[in-house]
C-alpha cells in the first residue's frame, strides 16, 4: 500500500534566533529520551523531527540558551 | 548524510558485566559491579542517553517506600507489602530490600541527593500507606540523574548511549553469553559478549493506549516499551504474575501522577463529585484501584484530587514540588486548562494497562539476589518481580544485582554462543528495512495498543480475551511480514512494537491462566469473580517452552514475617463506610 504523510503540530518549539546548534551544540538532541529532535541541514538549528513526545522537559531544562520550549501535545492539552 | 540513514555494519566487543538500561537500577548496578571489582570492565548500554533516561528523567519528588529506623521496621514493611499484594509475595526479597534500603538512602545522600529533614535533622517521613509510614519527600529531587551521572563518570563506567538491546545470547548449556544490540541512529549492529548481564530496562509502559489517543502520552517514560520483558522471555527466563497489571489513578488526559503521595501528607485527598472521600487510603493498590473504578462507574464521578480546602501557602508548597520535579509539565498543563489548585480540584482518571513492579507485583522472576532463572542473567528495577519497588527499590535491588553479577563474572569465563544466532537476529532486526512497501511501525503500534485497550483491560472477560488474542495474532502477522522502516529511527520504533506485541501476548496468556480474581482491579476476571486461595495462592510463572508460551504455578516461599489472619484482608477494606 502506498504511504501518505500525515500532518501534526509538534509540541517542542525551538527559537532559531537563540539556538546555537549551528555552532556545534547538540544538547537537546542528546538528552531526549525518545530521540525526536534533530539538527536541520537547511537552517543548522534544532527542530522536532518526530512527533513522539513525552513532554518530559530535559530538552528545555538543559538548553544552554533557553531556545527550547516544550508545549503539551495538542491531543491531551 | 540524510536523516537517520541506515548503515550496514556489525561489530563485536566484550566486557565482564553488561548492564542494559541506564535509568535508575542500571546506573546503580553498574556502579556497584565496578566498585566490587575495579579492574573489571563494566558496560552500561542505554537506548536513549544515561543523562536523562528512564522513569526519573526529570528527577523524583520523593521516596515512596523508605524503611527508616524510628519510623518503620523491615518486619512492618514486609508485612504491609505482603498484605497489599494479597499474600502472593516471596518475602525474602522484600525483607532484604527493607533491611538494605536505609544504607542506600545514606549513600544517595552522600551523592548529593537531599531528602526532607525536620528541625532535629531527622528524616521527615510521611504516612501514605494503609498501615505504616514510609514516604520521604525529596525537595531537590530534580538532581538525581546528575548526581548518578557524576558517580558513573568517577568510577569510569563505559557508557554506550543510543544502543537498543534486542536479544540475549546464551551458550548451549543455557548460561548467559551476552547481548545483541542495534544503534538507534544508524542501525549498525553491535554484539556484546559478557560473563554476566543485568537487565534494568524499566516497565512495559507503552502497552495500553492512553485515552487521549496520543501514543507517547503514557504514565511511564514512553521509551519503556517492554523490551526487557520480551528479551527475558525469548532467552527462556521465567516471568512472574504478569496478570497483575499496573493501572494507575492519574491526572485525566495528562496521564501523569496528580500526586496524592506528595499532596496527601499535607491534607489533600481523593474525592468524588459530591466532594466526599470514598477510599480510606491513597496508596496505589489493586484494591484501591477497584474502588476508584467503581466510583467512576457509579455515577458519583468524576473523581478528583482535592486541594482547595488547604491554606494557599500549603498549596504553593505542594506546587513547588509538583511543577518542578518528576513531571514538571504538570504546571503547564493545568495552566493551559485554567485550573488553579486553590479554587478547583484536579480531575483524575484510570490509566491504560502496563507491566511494572514499581507499583504492582509482576515482572521477570528474580530471587533475593536479583538472579533470574537463567544462570548469569539478572534483573532489577521496574521490570523485575520484587513488588512495589518504586525508585528506592530500583536503587537497592540494582545494587544487589551489581554485586552478585560481578561475583558471578569473577568466577566464570565467557560462555560460547552459536554464531548463527547473530545471523538470525540480524535478519529479524533488519527485516522491516528490506521491504519496498508495507505498513509503518506507528500504525502497527496503534492497532496493537488499541486492541489491548478493547480486549485486555479489566474487567477481564474470557471471551473478550480469546477474541483479542485472535486479533493480535493477525496484527502480529502483519508486523512480521509487512512492516517497513525507512530509516534507523523508524527501525527503532519497529523493534519497540515487537516488544509491545510480545508483552500484549504475555498479558493475555498470563491473565487466562489464573482462574480466579485477585489484586482488586488488576486481575478481576468476571468468569472467576472470587479469590480462590485453595487453588491459586501461588505465583504464576510464564516462560517460552519449545517456542511457545507456557504457564505454571510456583508456590509462595514460606513467610519470614508471619501475617495474622485478621491482618490478611486489611487492604480489602478500602471503601469508606457510611457512618451512622
Amino acid at each position: 500500500m502506498p504511504l501518505a504523510s500525515y500532518q501534526t503540530s509538534v509540541p517542542v518549539v525551538v527559537d532559531d534566533a537563540k539556538c546555537i546548534a549551528d555552532k556545534g551544540c547538540t544538547v537537546c538532541v542528546d538528552v531526549c529520551p525518545l530521540d525526536v529532535l534533530r539538527i536541520s541541514d537547511m537552517t543548522g538549528k534544532a527542530y522536532m523531527a518526530y512527533d513522539e513526545c513525552w513532554y518530559c522537559m530535559p530538552c528545555e531544562a538543559d538548553c544552554p540558551t533557553g531556545a527550547v520550549t516544550v508545549n503539551i501535545p495538542y491531543l491531551l492539552r | 548524510m540524510a536523516l537517520d540513514q541506515i548503515v550496514d555494519g556489525l561489530s563485536e566487543v566484550s566486557c565482564d558485566v553488561l548492564v542494559i538500561g541506564g535509568g535508575t537500577a542500571g546506573p546503580m548496578a553498574a556502579l556497584k559491579a565496578k566498585l566490587k571489582n575495579p579492574k573489571a570492565n563494566v558496560v552500561l548500554l542505554e537506548k536513549a542517553n544515561v543523562k536523562r533516561s528512564g522513569a526519573i528523567s526529570m528527577g523524583m519528588d520523593g521516596l515512596n517506600n523508605a524503611v527508616i529506623p524510628g519510623y518503620a521496621t523491615p518486619e512492618q514493611y514486609t508485612k504491609e507489602i505482603t498484605i497489599a499484594n494479597d499474600g502472593i509475595v516471596d518475602q525474602k526479597a522484600v525483607y532484604k530490600y527493607a533491611q538494605n534500603c536505609y544504607k542506600i538512602i545514606e549513600e544517595l545522600d552522600s551523592f548529593g541527593i537531599r531528602f526532607l529533614k525536620n528541625e532535629n535533622g531527622d528524616y521527615a517521613v510521611k504516612k501514605v500507606h494503609h498501615i505504616g509510614t514510609y514516604v520521604l519527600p525529596m525537595p531537590n529531587g530534580e538532581t538525581v540523574k546528575k548526581a548518578l551521572y557524576r558517580q558513573l563518570r568517577r568510577a569510569r563506567i563505559l557508557i554506550s548511549n543510543r544502543y537498543m538491546a534486542t536479544r540475549l545470547l546464551k551458550s548451549s548449556d543455557g548460561r548467559i553469553a551476552g547481548a545483541i544490540s542495534v544503534n538507534t541512529r544508524t542501525a549498525e549492529m553491535l554484539v556484546i559478549k559478557a560473563k554476566a548481564v543485568i537487565l534494568c530496562m524499566g516497565a512495559a509502559g507503552r502497552l495500553g493506549l492512553p485515552t487521549s489517543g496520543y501514543m507517547f502520552g503514557t504514565y511511564e517514560n514512553a521509551a519503556n516499551s517492554g523490551d526487557g520483558y520480551a528479551m527475558a522471555y525469548h532467552a527462556g527466563a521465567a516471568l512472574a504474575n504478569l496478570e497483575c497489571f499496573q493501572i494507575n489513578p492519574l491526572i485525566k488526559d495528562y496521564n501523569g501522577p496528580a500526586c496524592a503521595y506528595v499532596a496527601g501528607p499535607f491534607g489533600a485527598y481523593t474525592a468524588n463529585n459530591e466532594g466526599s472521600r470514598f477510599i480510606e487510603c491513597d496508596y496505589w493498590s489493586g484494591q484501591m484501584m477497584l474502588e476508584f473504578y467503581n466510583e467512576l462507574l457509579s455515577g458519583k464521578g468524576p473523581v478528583f484530587l482535592q486541594l482547595k480546602h488547604l491554606h494557599p501557602d500549603t498549596i504553593s508548597e505542594i506546587e513547588s514540588t509538583l511543577h518542578k520535579v518528576e513531571r514538571p509539565t504538570r504546571g503547564l498543563f493545568q495552566q493551559g486548562r485554567g485550573v488553579d489548585y486553590r479554587s478547583e480540584s484536579i480531575e483524575m482518571h484510570i490509566s491504560e494497562i502496563g507491566f511494572c513492579s514499581g507499583h504492582s507485583a509482576s515482572g521477570v522472576f528474580v530471587d533475593d539476589n536479583a538472579r533470574t532463572t537463567v544462570p548469569g542473567l539478572y534483573a532489577a528495577g521496574d521490570m523485575a518481580s520484587v513488588p512495589h519497588n518504586y525508585m528506592l527499590g530500583a536503587f537497592t535491588n540494582g545494587s544487589v544485582a551489581g554485586i552478585d553479577a560481578m561475583e558471578f563474572a569473577d568466577s566464570h569465563d565467557f560462555a560460547e554462543f552459536d554464531a548463527s544466532e547473530v545471523v538470525k537476529e540480524r535478519e529479524r532486526v533488519m527485516a522491516p528495512t528490506t521491504r519496498e512497501d508495507g505498513i509503518p511501525p506507528n500504525q502497527i503500534e496503534y492497532k496493537t495498543r488499541r486492541l489491548v485497550n478493547d480486549y485486555l483491560q479489566p474487567p477481564k472477560v474470557t471471551r473478550k480475551y480469546e477474541l483479542g488474542m485472535r486479533r493480535l495474532a493477525e496484527v502480529r502477522e502483519d508486523m512480521q511480514e509487512r512492516m517497513i522502516a525507512r530509516n534507523a529511527h523508524e527501525l527503532l520504533r519497529a523493534l519497540e512494537v515487537q516488544s509491545i506485541m510480545d508483552c500484549a501476548d504475555m498479558a493475555a496468556h498470563a491473565s487466562l491462566y489464573r482462574e480466579e480474581s485477585r489484586w482488586g482491579l488488576y486481575h478481576w476476571r468476571t468468569d472467576f469473580p472470587e479469590k480462590d486461595n485453595e487453588n491459586w495462592f501461588c505465583h504464576t510463572l510464564l516462560s517460552k517452552q519449545d517456542g511457545k508460551m507456557a504457564s505454571e504455578k510456583r508456590a509462595v516461599e514460606p513467610y519470614v514475617v508471619p501475617i495474622a489472619d485478621d491482618e490478611k484482608d486489611l487492604y480489602d477494606k478500602q471503601r469508606i463506610r457510611a457512618s451512622a
